[in-house]
């Protein structure tokens, strides 16, 4: 699968995909990195040490000072894969060196969750 | 997008963290935005500067940063929550000023220019015609690109931030002269003017327009209503700039109609129990006129009016901050309206206001209700 590269980095491991949109500053815990909105679709889970897949961010671009802590606090996603990077995610990843990366809604609706792979944001891979 | 070798460096560490997050920050917007190569820059103005607006993660981030952290080019600050001098005679718990602090020192040592002003544009000399500026402010980013002939997009706390840290932006939007042009002129067919239609108008363009729009039917604007416009489009969307008389393609009425559902959006009360004036700053020029037409009256509630610092002398050299204070206004600098902690809904249930892009931020973050109004109204129902 070819991807976009936004953040370069590369990493390994478990699939974390939502169907819904994610406002970092409201619906993330930045010291567990659980999704603690009731709405979302990954609600009660954490979103740590995965790969993780949403459609794109929403909310207050002070949601990527939310990344920067998940980053601090070690529980930030490995990656992140987008079918839209916004301003918001893009600067969030980059000041915090978390890989992202854009591909198409055709790609994103083939992520299965769980599934180990391997993200190459140099190459601009997923395999 | 294509970087230079040295650009390519740095991105991969070369030069240490600190620069190297900057890149990639640079690198990201760009590519989100479709820029082709970044170009340098020579004035960054920063937004992210109140603790109310930042939090914890964002001091967090500030303070760790600013241990090796140094601007490249000019860069200036927008407001902070409260003016330090005179933050004991509000009820701010000890917590948020020592929060406040950490944000304004860590700034500080990065080496930013200590102006705590959302309206650079006014208290700074304006670089040449055509010149590259990373504003973060969006008053002032569509300040600079309407009426001072600079070229910024209305940047994010972050790409501004990377910005003042490399000198660089990357090319795309309003930098490039074929993306500046406006497809969609806003007529302006409300008669009775004053700086608050002007704000209106602002919120209605920045609603439906794209990066850049047109207005007509606009001319002989003050300095007041200038600000007021730029502020009220910054509000609403992501426009980040205007230019003046019809341009080809779609046309859109701004009349009576669409201003009263503004106004009844964000007018939400008949009577406030405070006043607040600035939103953008007031400069030397509204100070000025405020103190005239406060002579021989007194205001009949509190009203504090927020200023940047560096015209403390001047309003006081003139005569302006005595005449305001004898009419019981409480001048306030380093800080303004929108997301001040100093308007608390514990305290006061509504607010009296001649900005658009205060009511916004009063009714959205302080969650008070707002009352309306233009200065000239203010000044005659408000004051004895």
């Amino acid at each position: 699968m070819n991807v976009k590269v936004i953040v370069r980095g590369k990493t390994k491991g478990p699939l974390l995909v939502a169907k819904n949109p994610i406002n970092f500053l409201g619906g993330i815990d930045k010291k567990t990195g659980i999704v603690h909105d009731k709405k979302h679709d990954l609600f009660g889970k954490s979103i740590g040490d995965k790969i993780l897949a949403f459609p794109f961010g929403i909310g207050s671009s002070v949601g990527a000072y939310t990344l920067y802590s998940l980053k601090y606090n070690n529980c930030a996603p490995l990656a992140m894969i987008c079918i839209k990077a916004d301003l918001t995610t893009a600067s969030g990843c980059a000041i915090s060196n978390i890989p992202l990366v854009v591909i198409s809604k055709d790609d994103y609706d083939l992520l299965q969750e769980n599934k180990e792979i391997t993200l190459d944001a140099v190459e601009g891979k997923i395999l | 997008m294509e970087l230079t070798r040295e650009e390519e460096a740095a991105l991969d560490g070369k030069q240490g963290e600190t620069l190297a997050l900057a890149y990639r920050t640079l690198v990201a917007i760009g590519e989100a935005s479709g820029a082709d190569r970044l170009i340098p820059i020579e004035w960054a103005h920063l937004s992210g500067v109140n603790y109310n607006t930042i939090g914890d993660a964002g001091k967090e981030f500030l303070a760790h940063l600013s241990q090796d952290a140094k601007f490249k080019v000019k860069t200036t600050v927008n407001p902070m929550g409260f003016d330090f001098d005179s933050v004991s005679r509000y009820h701010l718990d000890d917590k948020f000023i020592e929060n406040q602090r950490s944000i304004k020192n860590s700034y500080e040592k990065m080496g930013v220019i200590p102006s705590y002003s959302c309206i650079p544009y006014e208290i700074f000399d304006v670089p040449k015609q055509g010149t590259h500026v990373s504003f973060a402010e969006s008053n002032a980013a569509i300040y600079a690109n309407s009426f001072s002939g600079l070229k910024t997009n209305k940047e994010g706390a972050f790409s501004a931030l990377a910005s003042a840290l490399t000198g660089k932006s990357p090319y795309s939007d309003l930098r490039d002269d074929n993306l500046r042009k406006p497809n969609l002129t806003i007529r302006m067919k409300v008669e009775s003017r004053d700086e608050l239609t002007y704000g209106m108008l602002g919120y209605f363009a920045g609603k439906v327009a794209g990066s850049s729009v047109a207005l007509s039917g606009v001319n002989g604007l003050d300095r007041r209503s200038c600000k007021s416009l730029c502020a009220g489009m910054g509000t609403s969307g992501a426009c980040g700039m205007f230019t003046f008389g019809e341009e080809e393609g779609e046309k859109i009425d701004f009349d009576k109609n669409e201003m009263q559902k503004i106004h009844d959006e964000l007018n939400t009360s008949e009577k406030g129990d405070l006043i607040t004036l600035g939103s953008p700053q007031l400069g030397i020029d509204e100070i000025g006129d405020l103190a005239s037409m406060l002579k021989g009256r007194s205001f009949q509630k509190r009203c504090m009016i927020f200023c940047p610092r560096a015209i403390q002398g001047q309003i006081r050299n003139l005569g302006y901050s005595k005449e305001i204070e004898r009419a019981g206004g409480e001048i306030l600098y380093d800080c303004c309206t929108c997301l001040s902690p100093l308007v608390d809904n514990k305290e006061v249930d509504s607010v009296v206001t001649n900005s658009v892009k205060g009511a916004y931020y009063l009714k959205s973050s302080n969650k008070v209700d707002v009352n309306l109004k233009s200065l000239k109204r203010i000044v005659e129902e408000e004051t004895r």
